[in-house]
């Protein structure tokens, strides 16, 4: 962990302005990525984990916006960018440019698989023109070079008959089969990095497992590192280093995967982990976590997972937790640690009034002692 | 004749089972092929494959006979379609009888005001209906789905730009605009095609921007721009190519379209000049004879009316192949 990180992420936030106020979908997102690691990128829907990935490849469009932050990649200045107090944006001078973005980052140096293989490959070409394509535009190959390249890249992610299946349709293809001609056009320029997001959510179990098995197989090959963005534990259980877990914009947990299942630091983790479903549980044992996530525009005040948190106290509700080291790499953000020295320990916990909402204890009884 | 009982079974239903069969064939194609296969089925966009066979091969002789050969074909086999006969003018068709006298098997389809054959005129007359029919369609096309892909793939002030500019364009009568334009850079038969042509641009721009416009949310642009493809490549890879298949279904019902405004400029004067002969020209010269001679008007009418109704089953036939609702 001591040498320099591959990706490094600091204080990142995205935003998106709508009719009715500023969402921000990242909040002074922080991680880095070392070679040949595996970071899991955990949360619920709407945690702002795709708008967090997107962030780094710098593919946000309008009307979201990246406010501040620095990315690094390899000495690249991905991004650079801080906000005056005016808001008005500010680029770094070493900035890659958008031109020299495509150029030499997207594709080349990090490659994005993404979650739908249905909605991911262009549906009036043939599964080989794409690929090759892709590999003309990246690589300085021939035509025929690149076909030949493309079809030795789909034999490597198991497509059978690779020669025959080159010349078909995306529609010809299974969502398992689309999957892994996707991982072939992530690997074609042999990425240091590659960022999936949620590339299993839309396959089945078994297809799931094989494309889990080709990539713990083409990691091992190519020292390729991820960042696999998912909402299954299961899937980081069984490929994941590391861990980052997202909520509401903010990580709240960075931890090793083993750390982050037995020795879990934040309640969120904790409540995120009950909630799997086991085999041996009926509906009625099965434990969600209580409530939605808040709406991003009217952010709870305190620490945003407060009024879901079975163990909120007072305190939670107005002083906001930044993510602290607890124990030997592991990271949380949550008030109950001594760490954060916010004398939670003597606040008093919070109870649900009538309309379901977490209130204050004395709140509720001085309500009761009016009627 | 013992028959098995599976085959006498199908044969009670014979119609259905080579429809499924065919079906099932069917679906096996992709790209052209499939929409081929669609049109084959269809019976009147056969019918209108068939007219546009037809036309376009004379459109192609009568062109290659006018423009490189000097009318020597048609002069040699047939009458000049431009030069003054001696024969009777305002004849009727065979087998009639006017105030000139009687139609004869030598002019079908009677004599012009000046005695010149009409069925030659006619058939002369086809290269220009599809000559500028195509070619000003095609150029509309092409103009069309570069203004409208840029305007509905950036947006923003480029949108507004070329989209305002457009509908600036649209709001214009056509037949005053393309009239405007030949007034000022003169009646000759390529301003009328690049005129047609103008006034068709606003149709395929606001077209293929509305289809851009859903096509550049799809997730596969938003691959390709993570894999550092080009603005340009994803516009004439990615965006054009699935935005397209409207645009091809209102092209060929534009080039019939454009074929009746060219015989509607035709006949008040402007396009072709005479004595070359086009549908519009002939139809304005019969004006003055319609009593004596009404056929003179109803001939060119009906080689106008059945080019443009090919065009628009086809178009038609396009549709129902192109469109997925359809093809249950």
């Amino acid at each position: 962990m001591t040498q320099d990180p591959l990706l490094s992420v600091q204080n990142v936030t995205t935003q998106f302005v709508t009719e009715e106020g500023i969402v921000r979908a990242v909040d002074d997102l922080s991680f880095d990525v070392h070679r040949g690691e595996t970071l899991g990128l955990v949360g619920e829907s709407g945690a702002g984990k795709s708008v967090a990935i997107r962030s780094i490849m710098r593919l946000i469009s309008s009307p979201g916006e990246i406010v501040s932050g620095t990315i690094t990649y390899k000495g690249h200045v991905i991004l650079d960018r801080s906000q005056g107090p005016d808001g008005e944006v500010r680029d770094g001078e070493a900035m890659l440019s958008e031109a020299e973005m495509r150029s030499k980052i997207r594709g080349r140096e990090i490659a994005l698989i993404f979650q739908d293989p249905m909605e991911s490959l262009n549906p009036v070409f043939t599964i080989g023109s794409q690929l090759r394509e892709f590999i003309e535009i990246n690589r300085d190959l021939s035509n025929a070079e690149a076909k030949a390249e493309a079809i030795e890249l789909l034999r490597e992610v198991g497509i059978p008959e690779a020669e025959s299946r080159y010349h078909e349709y995306p529609h010809q293809f299974s969502g398992g089969m689309r999957q892994r001609v996707l991982i072939a056009m992530a690997l074609a320029c042999k990425p240091d990095l590659i960022i999936a997001d949620e590339p299993t959510t839309a396959l089945d179990v078994t297809v799931e497992g094989q494309i889990l098995d080709l990539i713990e197989q083409l990691k091992t090959e190519y020292e390729t590192s991820f960042i696999w963005v998912t909402h299954d534990m299961g899937v980081v259980a069984e490929i994941c280093d590391r861990v980052n877990v997202m909520y509401l914009g903010e990580l709240i947990e960075q931890a090793p995967v083993d750390e982050l299942f037995h020795e879990t630091k934040h309640p969120y983790t904790e409540a995120l982990l009950r909630s799997i479903p086991k085999p041996h549980e009926t509906t009625g044992e099965f434990d969600p976590i209580r409530g939605i996530m808040p709406d991003g525009m009217n952010a709870p005040s305190g620490c945003r997972f407060h009024p879901r948190c079975p163990d909120a106290r007072e305190v939670c509700m107005s002083v906001h937790p930044d993510l602290r080291e607890i124990d030997d790499g592991q990271n949380a953000a949550c008030l109950k640690y001594d760490v954060f020295d916010a004398d939670y320990d003597d606040s008093p916990p919070l109870v649900v009034d009538e309309n379901g909402e977490r209130v204050p204890a004395e709140t509720v009884e001085s309500v009761g002692g009016d009627d | 004749m013992a028959t098995p009982p599976e085959t006498a079974e199908m044969g009670d239903q014979p119609v259905s089972s080579s429809a499924g069969e065919a079906d099932e064939s069917i679906r096996d194609l992709t790209g052209w092929r499939y929409t081929l296969a669609q049109i084959k089925r269809d019976r009147t966009a056969r019918l209108g494959w068939y007219i546009i066979s037809v036309v376009s091969v004379v459109a192609i002789v009568t062109y290659v006979d006018s423009q490189l050969l000097n009318y020597y074909i048609a002069d040699t086999f047939w009458y000049h379609p431009e030069r003054d006969a001696e024969g009777t003018a305002l004849l009727p068709p065979v087998g009639l009888e006017n105030s000139y006298g009687a139609g004869t098997w030598s002019h079908p389809l009677g004599t012009d005001q000046r005695g010149r054959d009409l069925l030659v005129r006619i058939v002369y007359g086809t290269r220009i209906a599809i000559q500028v029919g195509v070619v000003a369609t095609g150029l509309g096309v092409i103009v069309g789905t570069i203004i409208g892909a840029v305007s509905g793939y950036y947006g923003g002030w480029i949108d507004d730009i070329l989209q305002r500019t457009v509908e600036t364009v649209y709001a214009i009568p056509f037949l005053i605009l393309v009239i405007a334009i030949m007034s000022a850079f003169g009646r000759h038969l390529w301003i009328a095609i690049v005129g047609v042509g103008i006034v068709t641009v606003p149709i395929f721009a606001r077209l293929i921007r509305s289809e851009v416009l859903k096509v550049r949310e799809e997730e596969y642009i938003e691959a390709a721009k993570a894999i550092g493809v080009k603005d340009r490549h994803i516009l004439a890879r990615h965006i054009i190519p699935n935005s397209f298949a409207p645009v091809l279904v209102q092209g060929t019902l534009q080039i019939g379209v454009n074929i009746l405004i060219v015989a509607g400029l035709s006949f008040l004067g402007f396009g072709v000049q005479p004595p070359t002969p086009s549908w519009g020209q002939i139809l304005a010269d019969s004006r003055g004879y319609m009593l004596p001679n009404p056929w003179f008007s109803i001939f060119p009418g009906i080689a106008i009316l059945v080019t443009v109704m090919g065009f628009n089953l086809l178009g038609d036939g396009l549709r129902d192949a192109l469109d997925p609702r359809n093809n249950g």
